[in-house]
């Protein structure tokens, strides 16, 4: 079976940022042990369109009370689950969540000022099409403050949580808005160390995908690890 | 002439944050809007094979439990056979093999029930050991935490797993391999994992 390259650990966020308080007893101390990948790593969970609901990508719609919209910025995410071949990930899961236009999460362990929306769940899913792309309709959320140092609030951000189609591909991250000046700010944005990489968490503005009268859309591609395709094998797939 | 090679950059991680049951499991954080959340039944009602149940906490550096944690499982079926495409063999219907797990809000217990997985083909014509590969994510882990649970009464296979031998320090494996007990008649395997100090489990870089 066809391996994933290797993670770029230098690109990630390392386990231990002390400007990010709570990584510090949640880190390893020792380091990951190196592991040539078996079957059990390459392989990964199937999805299929029986397992959600067309509604499910639909946040501006998921939790309304008939004839209500959620309060906030209409916005539509989209965008493309590539891989590092830059081929498509087609069939896979994207989930998201995110606080509401106030910067409020439902959930029973937020107590934040900002106040909960009767409309507003905060949290879809979708499965990526056969050219992997993959759409979301929801409301813009607002920043919030955060306990870290005494004084630090979160960019405005959408969590997403992808599979693709190895267990070694499996990935969390969290995406952030352009132009937002809360970004340079963030320590837990400050946790990746190269400006590079924090480029690849800040959807664009696309103009040409918004719905006029509507909707304002946003582009953000998501790239998981990419698979070695065995070489001196006769085979036209992945060569 | 040199030129860049044309490949994407993998997007790099951001933590789960506090929040992460919002979109994986909704109905912990405390309201209901999926038709069904997805991972709450790993191995389905036709699975052959021992039922077990698997508990554990996760402690943090200072010896306390990380509440606020999400765990997935992936694992073969008690065959040796995971439910993907590129496997040959076939899994009994409705085997996923993949579970979320959450940790409870006041004692950082988690738990899940499942098949016992059977020894899965290792490289190069080796086998391994009976393993469930768990992912980890939570609040203030910046890069989801791979590893693997291994049985305590599966010894022998245990001795000549590939992986497990693959860590040189012979009192580390011990991190991975999980307590059996019965409860009820049922077999429940224990597996705290501790993310700092001396018996740090071990994590792995795949």
């Amino acid at each position: 079976m066809d391996e994933f390259y290797a993670r770029d650990r230098r690109w990630h966020p390392p386990a231990r940022h002390p400007d990010y308080k709570t990584s510090v007893t949640r880190s390893p101390n020792y380091a990951a042990i190196s592991l040539d990948q078996t079957v059990s790593e390459i392989t990964g969970p199937v999805f299929g369109h029986t397992d959600i609901d067309a509604i499910d990508n639909d946040l501006l719609s998921n939790f309304t009370r008939p004839g209500e919209h959620p309060v906030g910025e209409r916005i539509i995410v989209h965008g493309r689950v590539l891989d590092e071949n830059a081929r498509p990930v087609p069939n896979t899961l994207v989930e998201i969540w995110q606080a509401n236009a106030s910067g409020r999460y439902r959930h029973k362990k937020d107590s934040y000022l900002g106040a909960l929306d009767p409309n507003f769940g905060g949290c879809g899913r979708t499965m990526t099409d056969d050219q992997g792309y993959y759409f979301f309709r929801t409301v813009k959320p607002g920043a919030y403050p955060w306990r870290n140092w005494v004084n630090d609030w979160r960019p405005a951000h959408i969590h997403v949580s992808v599979f693709g189609s190895g267990f070694t591909q499996r990935l969390i991250t969290q995406m952030y808005f352009e132009g937002d000046p809360l970004i340079a700010k963030c320590p837990i944005v400050a946790t990746i160390p190269d400006p590079a990489a924090v480029d690849l968490l800040i959807a664009r503005l696309d103009m040409n995908a918004t719905v006029p009268l509507d909707s304002i859309a946003y582009r953000f591609d998501i790239v998981l690890r990419g698979r070695r395709s065995t070489l001196f094998e006769n085979r036209l797939e992945g060569n | 002439m040199t030129g860049k090679l044309p490949y994407l950059k993998e997007t790099p991680s951001q933590t789960a944050g506090p929040y992460v049951h919002i979109g994986l499991a909704p109905g912990a954080a405390g309201f209901e809007i999926y038709r069904s959340e997805l991972g709450w039944d790993i191995a389905g009602p036709n699975a052959k094979g021992e039922r077990i149940r698997v508990e554990g906490i996760v402690i943090d550096g200072t010896g306390s439990p990380v509440k606020d944690v999400l765990l997935e499982a992936w694992q073969a079926n008690a065959a040796g056979v995971y439910a993907h495409p590129e496997v040959a063999g076939a899994v009994e219907e409705g085997f996923r093999g993949w579970g979320r797990v959450i940790t409870d809000f006041a004692t950082g217990e988690w738990g899940f029930d499942t098949v016992k997985p059977g020894a899965a083909p290792g490289r190069n014509g080796q086998v391994q050991a009976p393993h469930i590969n768990l992912w980890i994510v939570a609040r203030g882990i910046n890069l989801g935490l791979h590893t693997r649970l291994y049985f305590e009464d599966e010894a022998e296979a245990n001795a000549t797993d590939p992986v497990l031998n693959l860590i040189e320090w012979e009192r580390r494996r011990a991190t991975l391999i999980a307590k059996r007990t019965l409860r009820d008649g049922k077999p429940v395997y224990r597996f705290d994992i501790r993310l700092q100090d001396g018996d740090e489990t071990v994590f792995f870089d795949i």
